[in-house]
């Protein structure tokens, strides 16, 4: 335990203590509601076929493109109907996790 | 041949065969820092105490040219030993044969010491160093990892069961060590995963060393998969031997007694906890104030570090240690400190040691992540363990108790024997700041100066129900103890509990919130 580091402070119910912090705490991550006019990658591959075009209006559970990982073919599905504002791969494209792939108007 | 012609065979056989893998195999195992499969043995267990067995099993492959490769031992060596004195089985896998890895006679090896541990009722250690499943032997090797989880499940709370981590554990190997009660791991040394950086790059394209994806510090710090950190395999020998004379040999055994110590006077119970609830101290201290020369074996010291558990003696007898440290997160119950908790309470129960419980929190981590992570879930398995143990149960409420964490903490109404509580005890269902500014909510919006109002009401509420008397008046709490009074109360409490006797359900098992 590191003593001579400074306390910082955690506050429960109204009551500020004075504490350290560990590892885990410190690295977790701000939630963030899902935008379902963002399609974000929640795994890395390869974009293998995109079906839709800049400014294409798109039913629900219509299929947007094709993501390749993990030996899979993934149909990605539109959650909402909307415009097709941004599509910001090209087909055989690699992509990271967490990348935004597609974005509705 | 003579007899003794035949003794001079045996010997030369044996010779042969205990070189392992040959002399290039252990070099370069010692260049990896490592020691032989052999040498482990022989500096965990007592001076001339280990008898191998099944020193001349061959394996009985036939594919991929398996038939003309002598593999000695089949890459693991088992047999019989003491620590200390005690009785124990042990195998130790051997990474200078075939990489260590698991094929069929390799498994029936483990399995066969398994066996003998469970029939004689004496506690197992593994000492895993194994590239995986031996390949060539394809469905063989699967079935034999299968047959050793199986046991290690069937020996769970009958037998101590220790894994041992020197070298890779990976892919499906790792499940037999998650399955036992004590993970040791060293530093550079221990890897687990269960698939490694090269599957994880080609398939996800993310980059990562052996040592960040599952060396000893992420299993000690990060995951909890591992109980004890070492910097090197001999310091890991020393835990490993402390730690097998604090429990019993079985399940229906008690730990060993060992002669009465009184604690260390550096160690000055009365002015280690500040009065003020919300100023931080170590816990370990007031445990060191009350074990036998002020010892305490921590288990899991690195993770989720808001709850310190361990053991120590009082009296010459083991006990365990459950106690919340204010030092971190100030000592809240979150997602990994209920698992690590709950887990170490049905260890302790499952292995007649008596729990002590020290105190002193204020309350849940709040936070998005810990609800999404299932703190529900989670939390409740302190619940569960402390109200299925029937060993003898003792609280000490050193300072907070708030809420929900109060009746998680082995209180009262979870059939503790024995719930004492120090003058400075706040028993409530919040933090006198929290109470008042839901109690009082309208007097202080009402108020001229809110501020003030708040700042008077708080006070009032402290002053009514931020103390132990509240719950000693209803019988929550036996008795109102000065901090001094502290090892004589848990000493007799623990005597008296020599002969406790409670009767639980009948059931099969219950369904833990696992």
């Amino acid at each position: 335990m590191e003593k001579k580091t400074k306390f910082k402070s955690l506050i429960i119910e109204g009551t500020k203590y004075r504490t350290h912090y560990n590892k885990k705490f410190e690295q977790r991550t701000a939630w963030e509601k899902p935008d379902k006019k963002k399609i974000i990658s929640f795994i890395p591959g390869k974009i293998v076929k995109i079906n839709v075009k800049n400014g294409q209006t798109v039913r629900k559970g219509q299929v947007l493109f094709i993501l390749e990982a993990m030996k899979m073919k993934n149909k990605v599905t539109s959650l909402i109907n909307g415009n097709v504002k941004n599509i910001n791969v090209k087909s055989g494209e690699m992509i990271a996790k967490n990348h935004l792939i597609l974005e509705f108007e | 041949m003579s007899l003794k012609r035949k003794i001079q065979d045996l010997q030369k056989r044996k010779e042969q065969v205990l070189k392992g893998g040959g002399e290039r195999a252990i070099e370069k195992q010692k260049a990896m820092g490592k020691m032989t499969a052999r040498d482990r043995i022989i500096e965990l267990l007592d001076e001339d105490s280990f008898q191998e067995y099944d020193l001349f099993v061959e394996h009985e492959a036939r594919d991929f040219d398996m038939d003309k490769k002598v593999l000695h031992g089949d890459g693991v060596i088992i047999g019989t030993g003491r620590i200390y004195g005690a009785p124990i089985c042990i195998y130790a896998q051997d990474f200078t044969v075939a990489g260590g890895s698991l094929g069929l006679m390799h498994a029936r090896k483990i399995t066969k010491i398994m066996d003998h541990s469970m029939k004689m009722r004496i506690p197992l250690i593994g000492i895993n160093d194994s590239g995986g499943a031996r390949v060539q032997e394809g469905v063989n090797s699967l079935a034999g990892y299968g047959e050793i989880f199986f046991r290690n499940t069937l020996a769970s709370g009958v037998i101590p069961q220790l894994s041992v981590i020197l070298g890779p554990c990976a892919g499906g190997a790792v499940y037999s060590p998650a399955l036992t009660d004590f993970v040791f791991v060293v530093e550079k040394i221990s890897k687990m995963f269960i698939t490694g950086p090269e599957v994880i790059k080609t398939v996800l394209g993310e980059e990562i060393s052996m040592e960040d994806l599952g060396g000893a510090r992420v299993h000690s710090e990060i995951t909890g998969n591992a109980h004890f950190y070492a910097e090197s395999e001999a310091e890991c020998f020393n835990q490993v031997k402390k730690l097998i004379t604090y429990i019993p040999w079985n399940n229906t055994n008690k730990a060993k007694q060992f002669p009465p110590k009184n604690p260390k006077p550096e160690y000055k119970i009365s002015s280690i906890v500040p009065g003020d609830p919300k100023q931080p101290y170590d816990v370990k201290d007031v445990i060191k104030s009350i074990t036998d020369d002020s010892d305490f074996f921590e288990i899991q010291k690195l993770w989720a570090a808001n709850i310190v558990i361990g053991f120590g003696r009082m009296d010459g007898e083991t006990v365990g240690f459950v106690a919340n440290q204010p030092l971190v997160l100030a000592g809240v119950l979150d997602v990994d400190s209920s698992d690590k908790s709950a887990r170490f309470i049905r260890y302790c129960n499952a292995f007649n040691i008596p729990i002590v419980t020290l105190v002193d929190l204020p309350g849940y981590l709040p936070g998005i992540d810990q609800e999404h992570a299932g703190v529900i879930r989670h939390g409740a398995k302190v619940l569960y363990a402390y109200s299925e143990a029937t060993v003898p149960k003792i609280t000490v409420i050193l300072r907070k108790a708030y809420g929900g964490g109060y009746i998680a903490m082995n209180s009262r109404h979870l059939r503790a024997d024995f719930v004492f509580a120090w003058p400075g005890a706040e028993i409530a269902v919040m933090g006198p700041e929290g109470a008042a500014n839901i109690i009082f909510r309208r007097e202080i919006a009402a108020a001229e100066d809110p501020e003030e109002m708040r700042k008077q009401k708080i006070a009032e509420y402290k002053e009514k129900f931020s103390n132990p008397y509240v719950a000693a008046a209803k019988g929550y709490v036996d008795s109102v103890i000065e901090p001094a009074e502290t090892r004589k109360f848990l000493l007799h409490a623990i005597q008296l509990s020599a002969n406790k006797t409670v009767s639980m359900p009948q059931k099969k098992h219950g369904i833990p919130p696992f």
